[in-house]
């Protein structure tokens, strides 16, 4: 196979996410062009910095909608965990590793709750989560009083707002950046060349080696120059070595793990998972466990970014978490949706807001313009579905 | 008489099948036309051409209906034309009334633009006055038995003026008494004018009934019958179905009978939901290594209940009795430990119960085994693909490669994949449901030969079916399962299908002929 063609095949076999990817760099490319301030370091450090709760969410949601169900209270989740840690590192003054700790706790316990009404009650996830939207909101209105409890500062503040810089020194840009960079790049290419050497073992087809390498370097260099960027502006922001933990966790739990795969055997047919040995209660019951200390995860990130919490604090998160998974090709019926793809979706998203802020577009455009892109990726989803049909 | 509908020269093609090829049907004015054929000669096919579901230009070939060309592009098409199907699966909605069915989508307006209520349930009233039914038109349907159900499709067809009436297996889940009250409803339909086609396995049905008899076979038309000459007996329509001798439809086995594997006994299992209704009475069998013991049973019998309810207690509630492995009892709570004790079930139902179609073959296959290729609870990618491999080899499994979704695959392919999955958990007792429904005669084959590897490599197998000639053909040892009760249990070769017909036709309150034959 010459390299055009495995191009080809490549990107006709992965329509649904190669369109995703292609849409992206074509936003991307679009507000640079727009906007000369769009790639500054500044700014690409803000769009992590922004967006990041929407995406640490949408890893959650993601695994929700592979199985089949919807969280729609992970915002009232979020505000309550914030809430919880704010009270015990401003009111009582405990340490912020206390916070956090409580926070966790918090969205462990929220998780467990919803998990039993719905894997072991059999209520659908969506009405058990519009329960909880209503009720995690009314508690985080009782937990903070109906006031909001500001400012953290210190250590829990450098949670979402801190940079790793200087570490290792630097010219103008930070060295330890970019060594991390380094090392993330180097990694990749190692676990890819690995994936390649095993696919060989099995006599599986691999594309070509030109493709291979061209394909690393590309990545490699856009990897690297995000880095150069982050290091000439503040640094290594924390948030985004959490982001990047979870996101590289979380791809290897859905893609490589039993468990990973029971989700998507729910969520593809719940019968015939059942008949195969899948415990299907135990899988929604996890899922929904696992969403809400993620959503603790969002909720610490988001009071830090704020310094504090507010009781109307993540209100629409899960929709933004939820359009980000549909964006990113997750199947509305369940069973087809990945973590790198909601990552995308998330990106998608955050990218259009930031840029059309740049622009000095109004609010009110801009949902406007959010709601279109949601309802385009969807349809070109369906389209695709059905051509595919068609082709059967 | 006139001829009201003509299909001429119909090839309808699936990727990879040829589900018809120029069949041909002639259909005359007033008169009772039955379809015989196997199952996937091509039966059903034909008539979703006539019906429009699939419309015209999926397939080659021309249609004439009532003196005019038919280019059905959809179902609502051919209704307003007056042809109306019935399907096997009934398409009724549970909760509403019966009225409420019999005019959804074709409601009575009043000039308000509102539905006239009492127009409609009087109306409904006639109707069902029509194909004899005593019921109130406001009764939810789902209240009804399966028998009034079917009649209920019948006026609905009759109020959009059906000329041409098809009906698929409509007897298939009805009861004596319903399928004789059916069949005579369509004799005072006929004397009304209303041609019908009625597709059936049940021979002498059809016998006594059918005007005239077209028979298909492998998608061809094979011949027309006139029922009225007195060389067209049920055996002729047989010949005519099959094709050729048993033995060449059926792989050879030497058969090695071992040492038991499964026993079941006293095995009760009472409905889901209706309290008190007991499905599986009593039922008692086993089944020993090297060999395929087949369970014949009507649809309704409780053949598919009678096996989840043993693994792993996927169906039923209130379920007593024992469960013997290789001589020692075991509890199987859930399909892990079904699995576990090397158990498999194969559904009858493979799209809802068995695959997961928007996944691909690999992870299909390795859906119920995956623990043998996640020691750690991760996923060894490149074994799993290895092994989906060997299985797409060794099972024949037609497909590009076995990272195509399984929704893609023909029926004989799906069931390859399903069977490659229970056979990758390497099981030593198989229990394969209908595994040969709706799939082609050569994929049969392949199945059936599958079966005999397995019972070469000492696994026991047991298969439950309808059709009788399947487990003539393969099995060592028949039991017959009748209204819930195991009924009677014969070898092979003391078994006919009138025999195992007989036995399986045995009501719960009738008593159980003496057992003849030692296991």
């Amino acid at each position: 196979m010459n390299a055009i063609d495995s191009v080809r095949d490549i990107l006709t076999r992965n329509m649904r996410q190669s369109g995703i990817v292609i849409a992206f760099l074509a936003i991307v490319v679009l507000f640079a062009a727009l906007n000369p301030n769009f790639l500054s370091p500044t700014n690409l450090t803000n769009i992590v910095l922004q967006y990041s709760y929407i995406l640490i969410l949408a890893i959650g949601m993601v695994m929700i909608i592979v199985a089949g169900q919807i969280d729609l209270s992970v915002g009232s989740v979020v505000a309550l965990t914030g809430a919880v840690s704010a009270v015990v590192v401003i009111r009582q003054g405990m340490p912020w590793y206390v916070g956090v700790l409580a926070a966790l706790v918090v969205g462990l316990l929220v998780g467990v709750w919803q998990g039993f009404w719905v894997a072991y009650v059999g209520i659908p996830g969506f009405i058990v989560t519009l329960a909880g939207m209503l009720l995690f909101r009314g508690l985080t209105f009782l937990v903070l009083d109906n006031k909001s409890l500001s400012p953290f500062g210190g250590t829990y503040y450098d949670i979402a707002n801190g940079f790793l810089n200087g570490l290792l020194g630097g010219y103008g840009f930070d060295v330890f950046t970019l060594v991390i960079f380094g090392i993330a790049v180097v990694g990749f290419a190692v676990s890819q060349w690995r994936t390649r050497q095993g696919k060989i073992a099995y006599q599986q087809t691999v594309e070509s080696m030109p493709l291979f390498v061209t394909k690393l370097v590309v990545i490699a260099a856009v990897v690297m120059w995000f880095g150069y960027q982050l290091s000439i502006s503040r640094g290594l922001p924390i948030v985004l070595i959490i982001l990047a933990v979870l996101i590289i966790a979380y791809t290897l739990v859905t893609q490589k793990s039993v468990f990973g795969r029971h989700v998507y055997a729910v969520g593809g047919n719940r019968h015939a998972a059942e008949l195969s040995g899948v415990k299907v209660r135990k899988v929604n019951f996890w899922i929904f466990v696992n969403m809400g200390v993620l959503a603790s995860v969002a909720g610490v990130v988001y009071s830090s970014r704020m310094n504090g919490a507010q009781p109307g604090a993540g209100n629409m998160f899960e929709l933004d978490a939820i359009a980000a998974c549909f964006i990113g090709g997750a199947s509305t019926t369940g069973g087809v949706g990945r973590v790198g793809g909601a990552m995308i979706g998330g990106l998608i998203m955050a990218v259009m807001s930031n840029g059309m802020q740049l622009m000095g577009v109004p609010q009110s455009m801009q949902q406007v313009v959010k709601g279109l892109v949601l309802l385009l990726a969807v349809a070109f989803d369906i389209y695709n579905k059905r051509r595919a049909s068609v082709l059967r | 008489m006139s001829t009201i509908l003509e299909m001429r020269s119909i090839t309808k093609e699936f990727p990879g099948v040829k589900a018809l090829s120029d069949v041909t049907l002639t259909v005359e004015q007033g008169e009772i036309h039955a379809i015989c054929g196997e199952n996937g000669a091509g039966k059903s096919t034909l008539m979703k051409v006539l019906s429009g579901v699939y419309p015209h230009g999926t397939y080659d070939g021309e249609i004439v209906f009532d003196g005019a060309t038919a280019e059905f592009g959809s179902i609502n098409d051919s209704e307003d034309r007056g042809v109306v199907i019935i399907h096997q699966e009934l398409a009724l909605v549970p909760y509403l009334s019966v009225a409420e069915n019999i005019f959804l989508g074709n409601e009575t307006r009043n000039r308000f633009g509102m539905i006239d209520w009492n127009a409609a349930n009087r109306k409904a009233a006639t109707l069902l006055e029509r194909v004899g039914l005593d019921e109130n038109p406001t009764t939810p349907v789902g209240q009804l038995g399966v028998g009034k159900q079917q009649l209920i499709e019948i006026a609905k067809a009759l109020s959009k003026e059906v000329k041409l009436l098809i009906l698929d297996e409509p007897t298939a889940a009805l009861n004596d008494d319903d399928s004789e009250h059916l069949l005579e409803l369509l004799r005072q339909l006929k004397a009304h004018g209303i041609t019908s086609i009625i597709i059936s396995h049940k021979l002498n049905e059809i016998e006594e009934i059918a005007d005239r008899t077209t028979i298909i076979r492998d998608g061809r038309t094979i011949e027309t019958l006139d029922m009225s000459e007195p060389g067209s007996t049920q055996d002729r329509i047989i010949r005519g179905m099959v094709g050729r001798d048993l033995e060449h439809r059926y792989p050879e086995r030497a058969s090695v009978v071992g040492d038991e594997v499964l026993r079941v006994e006293g095995w009760n299992v009472d409905h889901p939901t209706q309290i008190g209704r007991q499905i599986i009475v009593d039922a008692s069998f086993n089944v020993h290594a090297g060999e395929v013991v087949g369970i014949a049973g009507l649809m309704g019998a409780g053949r598919t209940e009678l096996a989840m309810s043993i693994f792993g207690r996927t169906y039923g509630r209130n379920i007593r009795g024992e469960i013997y492995k290789d001589g020692k009892p075991i509890q199987i709570r859930n399909v892990s430990e079904a699995i576990g004790h090397n158990i498999a079930y194969a559904t009858e139902d493979r799209k809802h119960y068995g695959l997961n179609l928007i996944d691909d073959i690999r992870h299909n296959i390795s859906a119920a085994g995956l623990p043998k290729l996640a020691p750690r609870g991760w996923v060894n990618g490149n074994e799993e693909l290895r092994v989906a491999e060997e299985y797409r080899g060794s099972l024949n499994i037609k497909t590009p490669n076995v990272l195509v979704d399984v929704g893609k695959l023909s029926g004989g392919n799906q069931q390859k994949v399903v069977l490659s999955k229970w056979l990758y958990t390497d099981p030593d007792v198989l229990i394969l449901d209908e595994p040969t429904r709706g799939i082609d005669v050569g994929a049969k084959f392949e199945i059936y030969t599958i079966i005999n590897k397995m019972v070469a490599a000492g696994k026991a197998v047991v298969v439950i079916s309808s059709e009788l000639p399947e487990l003539l053909g393969i099995c060592d040892r028949v039991y017959t399962l009748a209204f819930g009760r195991i009924t009677g249990e014969l070898p092979v070769a003391e078994a006919t299908q009138e025999r195992l017909m007989e036995l399986m036709t045995i009501e719960r309150d009738q008593p159980l002929p003496t057992k003849e034959t030692a296991s």
